[in-house]
């Protein structure tokens, strides 16, 4: 599958293959992230983070 | 002691190559650009030295900011110069509008529409934009991570070197000097000298959050980061050039023919996914919860949002490149690309509109709310218009058009206008500890005249760029185009005009918005009847006499 035509096709071959399956393997693995055990709790604290200098900044 | 001289031999070796790149310059645009920065390495010498507190310094203190203050001085700097860059850059827009619908307003060489147009987009995105950015970025960042401000002095140089970006840039389109690349017109030197403020930039910001006392990096920095980080290898690479002579203004790219066109609209497009979208959202994250009081609606689909924006965005920019050169691969790549990237801005927009959620009244009763709501509501709108016109048919009848003036327009003036108007109006009381806005009201004029304009505006385009994209393609019965191209360009005429009064409309609410935070600036508070009061009569606010006891 891999060619050594040219640094073109080898790169284009790369993308549409490996690269490809690759970069929806880490997508997948962030969007995931969030929904991890524990996830929902984490994610409140982080959302209500940015009122906490309303008393004491 | 020995900063001092530092910085001050620094700028003085800047003053000294700009001395003499006035006297070599090979052209006379490239004397006047140098005669520029020796001006500002001048007045940065004398500012370095009459600014240092020799007291201090005497009696060997090394004067360290408070640590328990955050540093807001370039974050008010730089909501002064959003406004003020804002209503130059409307007001030049109005005046390339005009010099549309009205020829005779070309004032040849320096002020014609071909000088004047870059001077508008670079002023409004950049100027107006980019300082917003800056100065929300910095402002966000210290209060998320609730840490001072990491590298005060080199923040001081992002804020003042990025006007000097903007003043040599602005100037030299005016003088004529330009790449001619849209959105990245400015020449090699100038390029060079942004390179650096920006990497000045990203270390101020990575430095800030590194110094975080919060665990958590709160979403606002990822999309104010990735905006960062990604303009600057945008730019990098966009900007490699060759200059044809270093004391001259002319330099030529190293990639030519389709190659070329390609990196530049994968810059040209990623400028908008990145500086106008990213960017912009980190803004939205942070104010229209705050604003509104209640945390964003979802925080996982913020996550979400910002990594299927940073997947999708890189592959769009071909949809610039239908039925050119470019390998048919790789338009279809940049459409799909472009239609996929709809359910995520559609995710963080529906993100942004449910955060306010069992507080819809606030739209009602404050206009800064109603601001971002509207912003959102054409983030939303410009999402969809954007992947439907990089689909291949509907772009072979809107390209070339000013339907796709009409669709930026929408995205720049109600996306990223809005949004950043409902910023000013938050932060502008809270920099400089006033009480409130010096009128509400006057928000709520902005906010009408803002979106009016707009409706003109982009109204107007749609009808013009489907006109002229039908005339274009009309062919009669032998063959033959049925229409010269100025005969779409009369046609289409009024519609200039009807787009020249949106655009004066939206700069008189931009007027509204300079006498609200001047004032506010200068504490004072207008007498106004708030905007919304609960119903009250005293006349019935008595209890009732049954009449029978009357007798």
């Amino acid at each position: 599958m891999m060619s050594t035509h040219s640094t073109y096709d080898l790169l284009r071959h790369l993308a549409d293959s490996w690269g490809l399956l690759a970069m929806m393997l880490v997508f997948v693995v962030l969007i995931a992230w969030p929904f991890r055990k524990g996830g929902r709790g984490r994610s409140d604290e982080a959302a209500t983070m940015i009122f906490k200098d309303e008393n004491d900044g | 002691m020995v900063t001092v001289l530092a910085r001050a031999g620094l700028w003085l070796a800047v003053l000294f190559l700009a001395v003499i790149g006035v006297a070599l310059a090979a052209d006379g645009g490239f004397a006047i650009q140098m005669g520029i920065v020796a001006v500002a390495a001048l007045l940065a010498v004398w500012f370095t030295i009459s600014g240092a507190d020799y007291a201090a310094i005497a009696r060997g203190v090394l004067k360290m900011p408070d640590q328990g203050k955050y540093d807001d001085d370039p974050i008010r700097w730089g909501m002064i110069a959003t406004v003020f860059w804002g209503v130059v850059g409307f007001g030049a827009g109005v005046f390339i509008a005009s010099q549309l619908a009205w020829p005779w307003l070309n004032i040849e060489p320096y002020l014609n529409f071909s000088r004047l147009r870059p001077l508008h987009t670079s002023a409004v995105i950049f100027a107006f934009g980019g300082n917003a950015l800056i100065a929300t970025s910095f402002y966000v960042v210290q209060r998320t991570c609730r840490a001072r401000l990491a590298f005060p002095g080199l923040a001081r140089f992002v804020f003042w070197g990025y006007q000097l970006f903007i003043v040599l840039a602005a100037s030299g389109y005016v003088l004529g000097i330009s790449q001619g690349k849209e959105y990245a017109e400015p020449e090699w030197y100038v390029d060079w000298w942004l390179t650096i403020v920006w990497v000045c930039y990203l270390a101020v910001f990575v430095g800030t959050i590194i110094k975080r006392s919060e665990p958590h990096i709160y979403v606002a920095n990822w999309f104010y980061l990735s905006f960062i980080i990604t303009v600057a290898m945008l730019h990098v690479v966009n900007n490699l050039d060759w200059p044809v002579s270093f004391v001259g203004s002319k330099s030529y790219p190293v990639f030519a023919g389709v190659q070329g066109a390609l990196v530049q609209w994968w810059y040209g497009h990623n400028a908008v996914g990145f500086f106008l979208t990213a960017g912009f959202l980190g803004m939205m994250y942070y104010f229209v919860p705050k604003q509104a009081e209640r945390p964003v609606y979802s925080y996982r689909l913020s996550i979400i949002h910002f990594w299927s924006l940073i997947f999708l965005y890189i592959w769009a920019g071909p949809h610039h490149l239908h039925y050119t050169a470019l390998p048919d691969w790789a338009q279809t790549l940049g459409m799909v690309f472009s239609v996929m990237l709809w359910m995520p801005s559609w995710g963080g927009m529906i993100n942004g509109l449910m955060t306010l959620n069992g507080a819809w009244d606030k739209i009602r009763t404050d206009p800064i709310v109603r601001m971002m709501v509207m912003a959102l509501a054409f983030y939303g709108m410009s999402t969809f218009e954007g992947p439907m016109m990089s689909i291949k048919t509907v772009n072979s009848l809107s390209h070339y058009t000013n339907w796709t003036i009409g669709h930026v327009h929408s995205g720049a003036l109600g996306w990223n206008g809005m949004i950043t108007f409902g910023a000013i109006y938050y932060l502008v009381p809270r920099l400089w500890g006033r009480e409130r806005l010096y009128s509400v009201r006057m928000v709520n004029w902005h906010f009408w005249c803002a979106t009016i304009g707009i409706v003109f505006y982009a109204a107007s385009m749609w009808v013009a760029g489907i006109t002229q994209g039908l005339m274009w393609r009309e062919y009669g019965a032998d063959g033959y185009l049925v229409n010269s191209f100025a005969d779409a360009v009369a046609a289409i005429h009024p519609m200039y005009v009807l787009r020249t009064f949106g655009g004066a409309l939206y700069l008189l609410g931009g007027a509204f918005m300079v006498v609200n935070v001047w004032k506010t600036i200068a504490g004072s508070l207008r007498e106004e009847a708030p905007l919304h009061n609960a119903a009250y009569d005293p006349a019935a606010d008595k209890p009732i006499v049954a009449a029978a006891s009357a007798h």
